[in-house]
């Protein structure tokens, strides 16, 4: 009974998340362009989706921006992360305390910082200033995620290395960069997913050349709506569904196989509790 | 020698945070406490009166002459001069602040309320079920939130499918775009799985032995709950609350979809001054300003509450 | 059922007299000759082109569609990166900020006279715009630009209140503003979110002129509409063709030419011109300062003015025609539309929008601000909230230290 209600809770929480999507893609292939009337099948939208231009190319900026912004954060962020971790202790905590500063700050107060500071170095906006954008919001989750993995590390490994001859930076690659490298994948994927989603930020520093495809849909939702923007947001949906299940398939199949008996087994003495 | 070298790696850093992160917020600073005023060419302020008569007398004049307009120089010149008028304006705009706080606290308690049971339920799963759950959680925040925003417009509307669904009934049509409570709506979808994520990361730790040895004392079901998970929970509960609050409170894009801009919030208003339909940069860096300053404020008080937060976090 | 198919059938015999000029297909002539379009082709000049939404033909995949910006792209092998704004006012807050670069923008006349009058625009090369020759001499050297050396009429229009016939009572007169603050339709209005259509609106409706200047008649206007927020369902700019055409509210008002369109698309939505009399506008194609490829700029413009493009325009859009040329070929049904070419009665009564001063102008901003935001309280809300949020920080964190140190001891 008690379960009952649980698995009940669970479907309704999980059908508020999921009742738009499902409105979003329904609406795809919709014959019918008013959203609340159906009026038949249609694979039109998906068509007509490939010859929009506006669509498309907002879509290439996105993706070139964030994977130019995303590489430039995490190069830049673990070296950070490895200064940072060094430094005398007054110095660290005021440095990740301001590095804490994007990621509190409200979006829109980053955004219109950086529009003021752009306008006033004169830099034109447009791809440049989206990069150094991005990249500035970027960088504290790459920090952040590959401290931790640096604090993590026994500093015992690399001076052996050292001992055993290697020199310090063919030891740090040796040694530290394996050591960090989960805590630098994770910020690298984190500044993807931020970058690619990021509307306010990018608001501000978009430049007439350069709207990115969550500029593009905002303008999109001031006007007569087109449903190309449904077919997009379902091919983005099935696109994201079959990533994850790859990336949690893997996982799964990562684990060495006595971690996930033991896994099994703590969940079987949780199922009494 | 090792150690001072690796520490020049975050150079690069320092120096980016310091022009990107430091730089854009002193110039918020500098423009909440500025604004433009008229001088006379001998630099002697002027009043707003005087100089308008000054133009209004020159502008006849070069009309009268035919003067070309790249010849036109004005005796009046505008320059920037410091200023706390726009911090004293933002108090005019104190109950759309207040909105906002009171609309992201409602927000924020709801996705608490939601989240907390779910996030327990998930985190007492199989490993595997966690694993899919979660992932479930997550995926709706892959999708455009613009996108899932506009589609709450279409189950919202007058002659949304909601009201559609109820109409099947005989009942409505219901007003719910375009009210305060889908703002609110807007917010807790957006913002749900922030709430979600922090409390079941903080519930998987604790252990199933500590409830069955709260339980083999004779605590109820309920004593359990609120004094052996829920004190164990709170970090994951400030994060969370963190989490939903600050972009509940700064969002203007979910108030102007789902709002029509009648509910208008912090994040509109300051919208207005710099890309919309008002434009005044220097009260928008005031109001931002404010806004900063609050949320830090807010910050440090949630931490306080933190105890064993790794140090450095800010105040 | 039957009728809904009927209105269905309707509309679509309507949308197809209106979108596809069969018979004017073949007798619109063909791009100048004696002009030189493609001068700059090969140089991978771009054009930064910045227009209001749903302002140009495009191509939506209709039959005999016209996609300006790929033809001129074609003919002048110049490449165009096509942007678009809201408001004016919106416009004007890009341009002022800074930091883009716009080869065209198509600013209304009060925005254009402000605009030259702060220095923001370049000259127009008229030499090589030979096509103001199709110009009707009644939009060459306007109020807002005189000499016409800055800007280049594109349409003009008026405004009215677009209806739902199905949801306005016939008794209710809705050739007067003051029906958008009819109580009887709370949360049914939707208005302008652009500062000086909705001030125009309250200052007509309380009978004062559009160009006030009279700080006690804005204010009385600011008051018209805090009051009417009540009844204002959502403030909104092309967020109207969705809504009205969804039947999501019943009163709007808008401009003319888009409500060409959407009677069109929505048998049940009339329109009808207030008598307190209107806001006549002009739309006008400008070079702002700082553009990169004036030239270039000045041949979009030249070719935006060619009867063909013009009149493929005004069928897309639905708004009226500055060209004389384009409006001889356009078809009489489209001439005859009364929202379109209003009578004379209606532009008699017409008020243009002038440059205001800039006092003016700030005083609007910041009335506007009040009225969407809900301003007005005690100015000692925010020093106290910030007292207080310290305070409580303060005690909260010295109480954390107790603690420690008392469980320290």
């Amino acid at each position: 009974m008690r379960k009952l209600a649980n698995r009940f809770y669970m479907g309704l929480v999980f059908l508020f998340l999921y009742i738009p999507i499902f409105v979003l893609i329904a609406n795809s292939f919709n014959a019918s362009k008013s959203r609340t009337v159906w009026t038949g099948f249609t694979f039109d939208w998906y068509r007509k989706l490939f010859h929009n231009e506006t669509i498309l190319k907002s879509l290439l900026n996105t993706l070139i921006i964030a994977l130019i912004a995303s590489v430039l954060a995490t190069l830049l962020g673990t070296l950070a992360a490895i200064g940072i971790y060094n430094m005398k202790k007054f110095t660290r905590n005021l440095v990740i305390n301001i590095t804490y500063l994007p990621i509190i700050n409200p979006e829109i107060v980053t955004g219109v910082s950086l529009m003021l500071l752009f306008v006033a170095l004169k830099i034109e906006l447009g791809y440049v200033t989206l990069i150094l954008a991005h990249v500035t919001f970027c960088v504290p989750y790459v920090i952040l995620n590959v401290l931790p993995k640096l604090r993590q590390m026994d500093n015992n490994l690399y001076e052996a290395a050292l001992d055993l001859g290697c020199t310090p930076p063919m030891a740090f690659r040796k040694v530290v960069i394996p050591e960090i490298m989960p805590g630098i994948m994770t910020g690298f994927l984190m500044s993807i997913t931020y970058s690619i989603d990021d509307f306010v930020i990018s608001y501000f520093t978009h430049g007439a050349t350069s709207q990115t495809l969550p500029i593009t849909i905002f303008s999109m939702t001031r006007r007569k709506v087109s449903p190309e923007v449904n077919a997009l947001s379902a091919l983005l949906f099935v696109a994201i569904l079959v990533i994850m299940i790859i990336m949690n398939v893997s996982e799964m199949r990562k684990l060495p196989s006595d971690q996930r008996r033991r896994a099994a087994k703590a969940e079987k003495k949780g199922g009494r509790a | 020698m090792t150690k001072l070298r690796s520490r020049l790696a975050a150079g690069p850093y320092m120096a980016w945070m310091i022009i990107f992160m430091i730089v854009p917020l002193l110039l918020i600073a500098v423009f909440a406490f500025t604004t433009t005023a008229p001088f006379d060419r001998d630099g002697n302020r002027l009043e707003e009166e005087e100089a308008a008569l000054i133009m209004e007398e020159e502008l006849a004049e070069w009309e009268e002459n035919e003067v070309p307009l790249e010849e036109r120089e004005s005796a009046v010149v505008e320059k920037t001069v410091f200023t706390v008028q726009n911090i004293l304006e933002v108090n005019k705009y104190m109950p759309t602040m207040l909105n906002s706080i009171w609309m992201a606290l409602v927000a924020t308690v709801i996705c608490l309320v939601i989240a907390y049971p779910l996030a327990f339920m998930i985190s007492r799963m199989h490993f595997v079920s966690q694993k899919m759950m979660l992932m479930l959680v997550m995926l709706p925040m892959w999708m455009n939130f613009l996108l899932r925003t506009y589609a709450w417009m279409t189950l919202l509307e007058r002659n949304g499918l909601i009201n559609r669904f109820f109409g099947l009934f005989g009942m409505g049509p219901f007003e719910m775009i375009n009210t305060q409570g889908a703002v609110i709506l807007g917010m807790i979808y957006n913002y749900l799985p922030f709430m979600i994520l922090p409390l079941y990361s903080v519930m998987t730790k604790i252990d199933n032995t500590t409830i069955e040895a709260a339980q083999d004392l004779g605590a109820s079901r309920l004593s359990v709950m609120l004094r052996v998970v829920v004190p164990l929970s709170v970090p994951g509960i400030t994060s969370g609350i963190t989490a939903v609050f600050i972009p509940s409170v700064s969002t203007g894009i979910i108030s102007r979809m789902l709002g029509g801009g009648t509910n208008m919030l912090i994040g509109d208003l300051i919208d207005l001054q710099f890309l919309g339909n008002a434009y005044n940069p220097n009260l928008g860096s005031a109001i931002s300003l404010v806004l900063m300053v609050f949320i830090l404020l807010c910050m440090s008080i949630t931490n306080a509450f933190d105890e064993d937060k790794e140090g450095g976090m800010l105040l | 059922m039957m009728k809904r198919i009927f209105a269905l059938a309707l509309m679509l015999i309507t949308l197809f007299a209106w979108c596809i000029p069969v018979s004017a297909e073949d007798e619109l002539p063909d791009y100048a000759a004696d002009y030189d379009w493609d001068r700059l082709a090969g140089q991978n000049v771009v054009l930064n082109v910045y227009n209001w939404g749903e302002y140009i033909s495009v191509d939506e995949g209709e039959e005999d569609a016209f996609d300006t910006i790929a033809e001129f792209e074609a003919l002048t092998g110049i490449k165009v990166n096509y942007t678009n704004f809201a408001s004016n006012e919106e416009l004007y807050a890009k341009l002022k900020n800074g930091g883009t670069a716009y080869d065209i923008i198509i600013p209304s006349e009060y925005m254009v006279a402000r605009m030259i009058n702060e220095g923001m625009l370049e000259t127009i090369n008229m030499d090589n715009i030979p096509n103001m020759k199709h110009m009707d001499p009644g939009f060459v050297g306007l109020d807002h630009d005189p000499d016409n050396r800055y800007s280049v009429a594109y349409m003009w229009g008026t405004v009215g209140i677009i209806y739902n016939t199905t949801l306005v009572d016939p008794e209710d007169d809705v050739e007067s503003w003051d029906i958008l603050w009819n109580e009887k339709y709370a949360n049914d209005i939707l208005m302008f979110s652009n500062s000086r259509d909705a001030f125009g609106i309250a200052l007509k409706k309380l009978g004062y002129s559009y160009n006030t200047t009279d700080e006690r008649e804005l204010q009385e206007a600011a008051a018209a509409l805090k009051e009417q927020k009540l009844l204002v369902q959502a403030y909104v700019m092309d967020e109207i063709f969705d809504k009205m055409g969804g039947g999501e509210a019943a009163l709007a008002p808008y401009y003319a030419g888009d409500a060409v369109t959407m009677t069109a698309e929505n048998p049940d939505l009339a329109y009808a011109v207030p008598r307190e009399g209107t806001n006549l506008f002009v739309d006008s194609m400008c070079i702002p300062k700082g553009a990169k490829n004036k030239e270039a700029a000045e041949i979009f413009i030249n070719f935006m003015c060619e009867p063909k493009v013009g009149v493929y325009n005004c069928y897309y859009i639905g708004y009226s025609t500055p060209s004389a040329t384009v409006k001889e070929y356009l078809d009489a049904e489209v001439v005859e539309n009364p929202i379109a070419y209003p009578d004379q009665e209606v532009l008699d009564k017409a008020e243009v929008y002038l440059a205001l001063p800039d006092a003016t102008t700030k005083l609007i901003d910041n009335l506007w601000t009040e009225v969407l935001g809900m301003a007005g309280s005690s100015p000692w809300m925010v020093p106290a909230m910030m007292v207080g949020c310290i305070a409580a920080s303060v005690g909260i964190n010295l109480w954390r230290a107790r603690k420690k140190r008392l469980n320290g001891e």
